[in-house]
């Protein structure tokens, strides 16, 4: 679960982290009352929006004066942003924060972060903050210090060293750096961060640190332990994305046309795959689970069906505890509601396939069946053309 | 020979007395599994389904000299039964959970370091060793005692290899599901390594998919180490980035993770690559061939 700016620094203030002082604002008129309570009339106007790259679309903006800032909030609550990662439709700007602006001497780079291969915590540590850190990484990777926390210790006096010589940080501004990574170590575990940015930690003109720029992610098998954090798990997940996930599905939309309705991760992932080698596009990845019950393959079939992109539908099932059974009577329960309406291709195997099968074959309905996954993808594109 | 399990581990199941713990103690015993009991916390001195329970697994492990488990405890629980068991002084553990919290892993790993104990999981199928032990959730019946060891992240994608290797009659030695997460016990490259030493496994099949780095590691242990025939398929290579594809694992980070560098990897090292999920078995003949 990503968290937005202001849901993030309200824990980073919280855990002592210094962060600069902003208030959330959902309309223009909230402006005023909201500089006032800030003491500033020149600051930083940002969109509360989950994508990056949000400044270089119009969503980050210096105001001199509060009738600027009402002018820009004006503009940018409501507008649509389109940045490199929204694609071409972008997304609707709810909200913004209106912030003291920080006096920049210097742009540094700290995140933590999972560490797969090692299995541990990281932290990476960049004198090149501002960037993009993946370029940063793919071009200059000797600007990058990579740390290694224990978990449920301190970042060791040994490592803040480190990293702060790696960024030419001295004296107190030493201090203070090893503080920060503390306090973000701390806060990381508390909360079952899977990431923790600050880009740009800035250094200002008399020498402080400050948190100018966050983001923060939460690890989603964790939320049932992260339930008083301010935070939307379902933002940027679209209504079948939502309603699949009621039923322990996982659904994700894509552009093609062969809908999928596949048990277990890796086969779903395989037959997008296998669909692509046969020329035709995959319309979304659904897996259905171990233990869907008919109710939720009905549900899965619906999901799928209601994608007007969808002009065939490949069902690519190997019951293993999930019973072929089940699956052939949640499908024809939504076909018997609905109607189909688009080709449908049928592979089943494994645990009650023959009764699976019978099911299907007595329904009387137009039901393509494949031998196997290969053939499965080949006759629904073949359907399609 | 076999990997892990074979007739003689004495296996347990912790979380016997839930719908899932209990269903799958049956169907592994129905296998033939050398079932001796299993731990819910509170539950013992009871039995279930002719199943002695136990408090706690240093209680099992003292009366049964358990040796392998299988987990089925929610995922709050997970990694504190997992550090349980090693305490307890099991020697396999198989978690089969889904939903472990990340950090939760990380403790397990650390608690883990220097013990003498094997983890597979969590979020995995589990181990079968056909003809001799199941232990975990993949269906018994699709299993042929045989030549090939199976390994996967993914449980269908193992149980579509291990089908299309008995169709074809090669069979397995062992089939392991290393499971979906991205902090977990055995490594592709674990498995991998006792696969190579087990003189029974005559050829291997590696099923990695999408997210992080571990069949890059396998091709490179593999390149050094293996002369066994190997062949491989990698699931995700449409999947789109930065999107989790169902497992907590299954997700390309900027551009590392991908497929193509999986795949590409693994031809470097000599692995007969499977185009489709439908040529698994297929391209396990080809690779023994090759190798003749």
């Amino acid at each position: 679960m990503k968290l937005l700016e202001y849901q993030a620094k309200a824990i980073l203030c919280e855990a002592g982290l210094p962060v600069p002082k902003s208030e959330l604002v959902t309309s223009p008129d909230q402006v005023e009352s909201a500089l006032e309570k800030l003491g500033i009339t020149v600051g930083v106007i940002k969109a509360q929006v989950y994508t990056g790259g949000r400044g270089k679309a119009g969503g980050v903006k210096l105001f001199k004066s509060v009738e600027e800032a009402k002018q820009m909030a004006e503009e940018i609550i409501g507008m649509t942003l389109v940045t490199h990662q929204t694609g071409p439709a972008g997304v609707k700007v709810e909200s913004v924060i209106l912030e003291e602006a920080s006096d920049i001497a210097r742009e540094l780079y700290v995140a933590f972060l999972v560490d797969r291969s090692r299995s541990s915590v990281a932290a990476m540590i960049s004198p090149e903050g501002g960037m993009d850190i993946e370029t940063v990484a793919s071009e200059t990777p000797e600007k990058i210090l990579k740390i290694y926390p224990q978990v449920g210790s301190p970042v060791s006096a040994e490592a803040c060293k480190k990293a702060s010589d790696f960024l030419s940080l001295e004296g107190d501004l030493a201090d203070q750096l090893a503080d920060v990574l503390n306090r973000m170590f701390d806060v990381f575990q508390a909360k079952d961060c899977s990431l923790l940015e600050i880009n740009p930690l800035v250094v200002t003109g008399d020498n402080k640190l400050a948190l100018v720029d966050c983001k923060f992610a939460i690890d989603e098998n964790a939320l049932f332990r992260q339930k008083d954090v301010d935070g939307d798990p379902n933002a940027e997940k679209s209504d079948a994305e939502i309603e699949a996930a009621k039923y322990d599905m996982s659904y994700i939309q894509l552009d093609g046309n062969i809908g999928c309705m596949v048990n277990g991760a890796g086969l779903a992932m395989a037959t997008m795959d296998i669909i692509l080698t046969k020329g035709a596009q995959p319309a979304n990845f659904l897996d259905v689970g171990g233990s869907a019950t008919e109710e939720a393959i009905t549900k899965a079939f619906n999901i799928i069906t209601s994608d007007s992109n969808v002009k065939a539908i490949l069902v690519n099932i190997f019951g293993g505890i999930m019973k072929c059974d089940i699956i052939a009577n949640g499908v024809l329960n939504a076909v018997k509601t609905t109607g189909l309406k688009v080709p449908l291709v049928v592979r089943l195997e494994g645990t009650n396939v023959k009764q699976g099968r019978e099911i299907i074959e007595n329904s009387g309905l137009e039901i393509t069946f494949a031998e196997n996954m290969a053939d499965g993808a080949e006759k629904a594109a073949a359907a399609i053309q | 020979m076999s990997i892990l399990v074979n007739k003689d581990s004495k296996v347990i199941c912790q979380g016997i007395t839930g719908k899932a713990g209990l269903f799958h103690t049956i169907q592994c015993r129905d296998y033939g599994t050398n079932i001796v009991g299993g731990v819910t916390p509170k539950k013992g001195g009871t039995t279930v389904e002719g199943f002695p329970v136990f408090n706690s697994c240093k209680e099992i492990v003292a009366e049964t000299g358990a040796d392998t488990t299988m987990i089925f405890v929610p995922p709050p629980f997970t990694g504190g039964a997992i550090i349980e068991a090693a305490e307890a002084g099991i020697k396999i553990i198989v978690a089969i959970t889904e939903g472990v919290p990340v950090m939760d892993m990380i403790k397990v790993k650390k608690a883990l370091e220097g013990m003498d104990v094997i983890l597979c999981g969590p979020n995995c199928p589990g181990l079968v060793t056909p003809g001799e032990a199941k232990v975990g959730i993949a269906p018994g019946f699709i299993h042929q005692r045989g030549k090939i060891g199976v390994l996967s992240r993914s449980g269908t994608l193992t149980y579509e290899a291990v089908y299309q290797t008995t169709k074809n009659g090669l069979g397995q030695t062992s089939a392991v599901g290393i499971g979906g997460d991205s902090i977990h016990g055995l490594t592709h490259t674990d498995v991998v390594k006792m696969y190579n030493e087990d003189p029974e496994t005559e050829g291997i099949i590696l099923i990695g998919e999408i997210g992080g780095s571990e069949e890059e590691e396998a091709a490179a242990y593999i390149k050094e180490n293996v002369d066994k025939p190997v062949a491989a398929f990698i699931a995700g290579a449409t999947a789109p980035k930065g999107k989790r594809m169902g497992h907590a694992g299954a997700i390309i980070e900027g551009n590392s993770g991908t497929a193509a560098s999986k795949i590409q990897a693994l031809k470097d090292a000599g692995v007969v690559i499977a185009p489709t999920a439908a040529e698994i078995g297929e391209k396990m003949l080809e690779a023994i061939s090759l190798k003749k």
